[in-house]
C-alpha cells in the first residue's frame, strides 16, 4: 500500500518560525521600510515605558535616544522611570512574540496585541546581528542588571546571552537599547512628530528625545496627576466573536450555561440570561464545557437578538478637556495660537464596546492660512500616524459644512483650508482599526457620529467666540466714538458757534443702546504656604502643592440704555475650579457657576463684579462665559441668554 | 479780483449749525446729502445732463465711520473759513497734509479728503473753488489752430497759440480755466478731438492731423479732470465746436466717455458746468474690433463686471451702446487706441479718423 499524499505533505510542512512569520508580516506589523521601522521601534519602546509607569502609578520621564553609527543603523534607546521587570521576566516580555497576558478582559490600553517591543527586538536581531541590551532596576537599594537579549526564533523564546550587575542611578526603571537597519535622515522628523503628539495625550508624562546629533527635545508635562486608571470590564455579548466565545467557554469556572452567562459577560443579569438561553433554545443548565459548537453558534446568534443594557463605561479613561486644553497651549506656545477650544462627548458605545471621542481646536496665530487644517488623530492616547486619508475621523470632519465657522471649504465637504489644528482622541476597549498596522479607525457609524458630534459642539464654540469678538470689536468702536469723537464734534461746533460745549449723556446712550459687559482674566502666582492638606492618591509623591495660580476675574457692566436695567448675571467657570472671594455678594454659587442678582444700574452708571478662581493653571480660563436673565438679551454685549442650567 | 465769499461762510456755518442743534436737542448728529451711486443719477432735461436725483445718504454719528466723517467736516469746514479769512488758498493734497495736525479727524488718505470735499460741494451746491481748494495741475495739453487767452501770475493777460507759440507737449490746460482766467480768441478749426491716451495725441500731432483735418486735439490723460471738461465744455459751447471722443475699446474708456458727455456719477451735483451733451463716441468701437481686425486682448473678469455694470448705468441705454456693450461681451474682447499701427504709423490718420469721420458725418468724402 503507497504512503497517504498526507504523509507526503507532510514531510514538507515545517514549523514556521517566528522569524518567517515576522518577515511575512513586516508591513503589518510596522516595519515595511527602513523610515516606518525607526518610528514603530520609538512608538513601541515609548508605549510600553508608558504602560509600565502608570499601572505603577508612576509619573513618566521618559528618555528617547537615537543614534546613528552608520547610514543603515540606528541604535534606538527608551528609558522609563518604572518600576523595572524582575529579570526571570526579562526575555517574557523583551524576546517572545504574542506573549501577553489574559486576553479576554476588555480594556483601554494602548498595545493590543502583544507583538510591541518584542517584535523590535526581533527586528533589530534579523537586520543587525546585534542583540537587545535591556537595563532594569526594580529598587532604589539594589544594583540594576543588565541582560543582552537573542531571540531563538525557531522556539520563539528568548535567550540571554550575556548578563551583569551595573550601576544604574534612577531609582528604578527599564532601559532598552536595540541596534537596527533604519533610515534616520527621513525617519527623524516623523520620531519628533511622534513624540510631540504623545506628549500632547499624555500631559502627565515627561519626555526627552536627544538626536543622533545630539539635540535634546524637552515635551514637559503639564499636569501632576497620573490618568485615572482604565477599569477592566468583562466582554459584551454584542461585541463578540464566535471563536471567542467558545475559547471562554473552556477557561470559564461556571458549570452552567446561565452562570457563564452571568459570571463571565458584562451587562448580563439573570433575566437578560435567561432572554438569551430562550432565544437560543438551549437549556440554562447546560454545562458549557459540553456545548457543541453548533450550540455555542445559537448561543451568538441569540445575542445579536436581544435586548441587553449597554457595556458600562466608567471604565474608560478619557483625557478631560482641560489637560487637552492645557497641553494643546503648551504644545503650540511657539505658534501662539488665537484660541484653543475642546469638547469631550459623553461615553457611548459600538458593537458592545465602550468608547468616548474628545476633540480640540487650535485656532489662528502663526499657522498657514491657505492649507488644509492638520488632523491629528489619537487612539487610546496613541499618535496615528499614517492612513489619514483611510480614518473615520477624516471622513467625519469632512462631511461637516465649515464654511460656517469661519474656515475655507470648497464645495462644503472635504478637509476644510485654514488656520487651525483639529485633534481628535477616542478611547474605546476596542478601537476598530481598519487593519492590523493599526494607524486608521474604521468607519463604524457610531463613532463617526461621535466625532461629528464632538466636532460640531467644539465649532460652535469657535462660532460664539467669533461671533463675540466682532460683536465686541463693533461695539468697541462705538466706545472710541462716544468717548474721543462725538465730544470731539461737540467741541468743534460748539467753537465755531461760538456757543457752550453742549452735554452729550443723552446723545451717548442714543448712540450706544446697549448694555455694556466688559471682562477681563488676570493670574497672580500664589507663594508657598506649606499646608497640610489630606493624602491625595493621585499625587504620589505625597507632597503638597506648594504654590499655584489664583484667577482673577474683573467684570464691567454699564448700562448705555435710556432706561435703567435690573437684571441676573451668571459667569461659569471650570468644574475643577475653587471659587475664593467673590464681589458683590453673589446670589448663589454653584460647582460650575456663579449668579448675581444686580441692583438697579441708570443710564450710563457703571458697576463692577469680581471673583477668584483657584486650583487652575495659567492659561486654562482665558475668557469669561458670562449669560444674562430678566433682559432682553439682544440688549446686551458681552453676555448671552441664560438657557438654564 | 476780490470776490464775496459771505455766502460761502453762511453755508458753511449752518454745517456747524445743524450739528450743534442736533447735539442740543440729544439727537444723534447727521448730515444729509445726495446719493452718489449711479442709481441716483436722473437725467435734467432743462439742464440736458445728467444730476443726482432724491436719494439722500445720512452720515450720521451713529457709526463710527459717520462719526469720523462729522469730525472731519468740522475741520475742514473751520479750516475753509480760516483760508477765506486770511486770503489764502490750497491744493487738495495740502489740505490732505493739513490735517496731519487735527489729531482724530486727520485724514488716513487723500482720496478720503478729496471725497469730502466733494461731499461738501453737494451739501452747500458751493463749487470747490468756493472754499479755496484746487486740484494739482494735471497736465492735459490741447494742439490745434485756437488762440487762448491767459492771466498769468503777474496779473497780465497773455496769448497762446495753440500751435505756433508751444513746443511739441502743446498748450497745458490750467486747474482755473474760469473766464476770469482764460477767454478763447481765434478759433478755426472743425471740431475738436478728446484723446484718452499721450501716445495717440502724439501719433496725431506728429501727423500733422491738427493742420490737415482742421481738429483741435485734447489730450484727456485717461479720466478727465474737471478743468478739461470744462475746457471741453466752454469751447463747445462758446466756438460751437463739435466734440468727438477718441478713446480705447474697454469699459473704462466708455466711462471717460460718459464723463465728458453725461456727467460723472461722482460730480453728478456739477454736470450743468463740466459736462458736454453734444459729445459724440467716435471709438474705437467693439464693432471696429471686428470692421477692423484689431489685435485684442481678452476681457478680465473685473472688466466684463464693469461692462454689466454699464448695462444698467442709466446714462449708458440708448441703442448705440447697448448694441456695442452687448457686442464687447460677446466678442470678450478688447483692444487698445494704438492698435490701430497695426497697419503702419499713418494708418489711424489715413484711413481710421477719415473713415470714421464720414460715418459720423464730420467729413464728406
Amino acid at each position: 500500500m503507497p504512503e497517504a499524499i498526507a504523509y507526503e505533505l507532510a514531510k514538507k510542512q515545517k514549523e514556521i518560525s517566528v522569524a518567517e512569520f515576522f518577515e511575512r508580516n513586516k508591513h503589518i506589523l510596522g516595519f515595511g521600510n527602513p523610515t516606518r521601522a525607526l518610528i514603530t521601534s520609538v512608538k513601541e519602546g515609548v508605549d510600553n515605558a508608558l504602560d509600565a509607569c502608570e499601572e505603577s502609578g508612576i509619573l513618566p520621564d521618559i528618555y528617547v535616544e537615537v543614534k546613528n553609527p552608520t547610514e543603515e543603523e540606528c541604535i534606538v534607546i527608551v528609558e522609563d522611570n518604572g518600576p523595572g521587570i524582575i529579570k526571570q521576566q526579562i526575555p517574557h516580555i523583551f524576546a517572545r512574540l504574542l506573549y501577553g497576558s489574559r486576553f479576554h478582559a476588555v480594556r483601554q490600553s494602548r498595545g493590543q496585541q502583544g507583538i510591541g517591543i518584542s517584535a523590535v527586538v526581533l527586528y533589530g536581531q534579523l537586520t543587525t546581528g546585534k542583540h537587545a541590551k535591556i537595563i532594569s532596576k526594580i529598587e532604589e537599594n539594589q544594583p540594576a542588571v543588565l541582560v543582552e537579549l537573542a531571540i531563538d526564533t525557531n522556539k520563539n523564546r528568548g535567550e540571554i546571552q550575556h548578563q551583569e550587575i551595573t550601576h544604574w542611578d534612577k531609582p528604578s526603571g527599564t532601559r532598552i537599547e536595540v541596534s537596527l537597519n533604519a533610515d534616520y535622515k527621513r525617519g527623524k522628523r516623523f520620531v519628533y512628530d511622534y513624540l510631540q503628539s504623545t506628549s500632547i495625550v499624555n500631559p502627565h508624562a515627561r519626555i526627552v528625545f536627544k538626536e543622533a546629533d545630539g539635540t535634546e527635545h524637552l515635551f514637559e508635562r503639564t499636569a501632576d496627576i497620573l490618568p485615572k486608571k482604565s477599569e477592566e470590564i468583562r466582554p459584551h455579548p454584542y461585541g463578540i466573536e464566535l471563536g471567542t466565545l467558545i475559547k471562554m467557554s473552556k477557561e470559564t469556572k461556571a458549570r452552567k450555561l446561565a452562570s457563564f452567562l452571568k459570571n463571565d459577560f458584562s451587562s448580563m443579569g439573570d433575566r437578560t440570561a435567561d432572554a438569551v438561553c430562550d432565544e437560543a433554545k438551549l437549556d440554562r443548565n447546560l454545562n458549557p464545557a459540553d456545548m457543541s459548537r453548533e450550540q455555542f453558534l445559537f448561543l451568538y446568534q441569540a445575542f445579536k437578538k436581544v435586548k441587553i443594557m449597554a457595556p458600562p463605561t466608567e471604565c474608560l479613561s478619557p483625557i478631560g478637556e482641560t489637560l487637552i486644553r492645557r497641553s494643546l497651549k503648551s504644545e503650540t506656545q511657539e505658534i501662539s495660537p488665537e484660541f484653543i477650544f475642546t469638547a469631550s462627548r459623553p461615553a457611548s458605545v459600538f458593537s458592545g464596546n465602550p468608547f468616548q471621542v474628545e476633540v480640540g481646536i487650535v485656532y489662528g496665530g502663526n499657522l498657514p492660512k491657505d492649507k488644509p487644517v492638520k488632523i491629528l488623530r489619537f487612539a487610546n492616547r496613541i499618535p496615528l500616524l499614517y492612513q489619514q486619508g483611510d480614518c473615520a475621523v477624516t471622513t467625519a470632519i469632512a462631511s461637516i459644512d465649515w464654511r460656517r465657522y469661519g474656515l475655507d471649504q470648497p464645495s462644503g465637504t472635504g478637509i476644510p483650508i485654514g488656520p487651525a489644528i483639529f485633534l481628535t482622541h477616542i478611547a474605546s476597549t476596542q478601537i476598530p482599526y481598519t487593519s492590523e498596522s493599526k494607524e486608521a479607525i474604521a468607519d463604524v457609524e457610531e463613532i463617526e457620529n461621535e466625532i461629528k458630534l464632538a466636532f460640531r459642539e467644539v465649532a460652535r464654540k469657535v462660532q460664539m467666540h467669533i461671533n463675540k469678538k466682532v460683536r465686541r470689536v463693533k461695539t468697541r468702536e462705538k466706545f472710541d466714538l462716544i468717548t474721543k469723537i462725538l465730544p470731539e464734534i461737540a467741541k468743534k461746533s460748539a467753537h465755531m458757534l461760538n456757543k457752550p460745549v453742549p452735554s452729550l449723556e443723552k446723545v451717548i446712550t442714543r448712540i450706544m443702546d446697549v448694555v455694556w459687559i466688559e471682562d477681563l482674566v488676570e493670574y497672580e502666582k500664589v507663594r508657598g504656604k506649606q499646608v497640610q492638606t489630606k493624602l491625595d492618591v493621585n499625587n504620589p509623591k505625597g507632597q503638597t502643592e506648594s504654590g499655584g495660580w489664583i484667577a482673577k476675574s474683573t467684570i464691567m457692566v454699564v448700562n448705555y440704555k435710556g432706561k435703567p436695567q435690573k437684571f441676573n448675571l451668571y459667569a461659569l467657570f471650570p468644574k475643577n475650579a475653587t471659587v475664593g472671594e467673590v464681589k458683590p455678594k453673589p446670589t448663589k454659587v454653584t460647582d460650575s457657576y456663579i449668579k448675581w442678582s444686580l441692583e438697579s444700574i441708570d443710564p450710563t452708571d457703571k458697576i463692577d463684579l469680581f471673583f477668584e478662581l483657584a486650583g487652575l493653571n495659567k492659561g486654562d480660563f482665558d475668557e469669561n462665559d458670562l449669560y444674562v436673565q430678566n433682559i432682553n438679551p439682544t440688549y446686551v454685549i458681552g453676555a448671552d441668554k441664560w438657557e438654564g442650567e | 479780483m476780490a470776490r464775496d465769499y459771505s455766502g460761502v461762510i453762511t453755508k458753511i456755518d449752518s454745517i456747524a449749525a445743524k450739528v450743534y442743534a442736533d447735539l442740543e436737542k440729544s439727537e444723534i448728529p447727521a448730515l444729509q446729502l445726495s446719493t452718489r451711486t449711479k442709481a441716483n443719477i436722473r437725467f435734467d432735461d432743462d439742464l440736458n445732463v445728467w444730476k443726482y436725483g432724491k436719494n439722500k445718504t445720512e452720515r450720521a454719528a451713529s457709526s463710527l465711520d459717520g462719526a469720523y466723517m462729522l469730525l472731519r467736516t468740522m475741520y475742514l469746514v473751520d479750516f475753509i473759513k480760516d483760508m477765506i479769512k486770511e486770503k489764502k488758498s490750497s491744493t487738495l493734497r495740502e489740505t490732505y497734509y493739513i490735517s496731519e495736525g487735527w489729531n482724530l479727524a486727520k485724514f488716513s488718505s487723500q482720496n478720503e479728503s478729496d471725497l469730502l470735499a466733494e461731499d461738501l460741494e453737494v451739501i452747500t451746491g458751493c463749487m470747490r473753488e468756493d472754499f479755496k481748494l484746487r486740484p494739482e495741475e494735471d497736465g492735459a495739453r490741447v494742439i490745434g489752430n485756437l488762440v487762448v487767452e491767459e492771466m498769468t501770475r503777474n496779473n497780465t493777460k497773455k496769448k497762446i497759440h495753440c500751435q505756433d507759440d508751444v513746443g511739441d507737449a502743446g498748450y497745458g490746460i490750467p486747474y482755473n480755466v474760469e473766464k476770469e482766467k482764460l477767454t478763447f480768441k481765434e478759433v478755426d478749426a472743425d471740431f475738436i478731438v478728446a484723446i484718452e491716451t499721450g501716445g495717440m495725441f502724439d501719433r496725431l500731432a506728429e501727423n500733422g492731423f491738427d493742420t490737415d483735418s482742421r481738429a483741435i486735439l485734447v489730450h484727456l490723460k485717461g479720466q478727465p479732470a474737471r478743468s478739461t471738461r470744462r475746457f471741453i465744455k466752454r469751447l463747445n459751447e462758446e466756438k460751437k465746436l463739435p466734440v468727438l471722443v477718441f478713446t480705447d475699446c474697454d469699459p473704462w474708456s466708455f466711462r471717460i466717455f460718459g464723463s465728458v458727455a453725461y456727467g460723472a456719477i461722482k460730480t453728478a451735483h456739477i454736470s450743468e458746468y463740466l459736462a458736454t451733451p453734444s459729445a459724440q463716441y467716435l471709438g474705437v468701437t467693439p464693432s471696429d474690433i471686428e470692421n477692423y481686425k484689431l489685435p485684442t486682448d481678452t476681457l478680465t473678469t473685473e472688466d466684463i463686471a464693469a461692462l454689466k455694470s454699464e448695462l444698467d448705468d442709466p446714462r449708458f441705454q440708448d441703442q448705440f451702446w447697448k448694441h456695442e456693450i452687448k457686442l464687447q461681451l460677446s466678442l470678450g474682447k478688447k483692444s487698445e487706441q494704438q492698435a490701430l499701427a497695426k497697419y503702419g504709423l499713418d494708418y489711424v490718420t489715413d484711413t481710421y479718423l477719415p473713415e470714421k469721420l464720414v460715418e459720423m458725418g464730420m467729413l464728406k468724402k
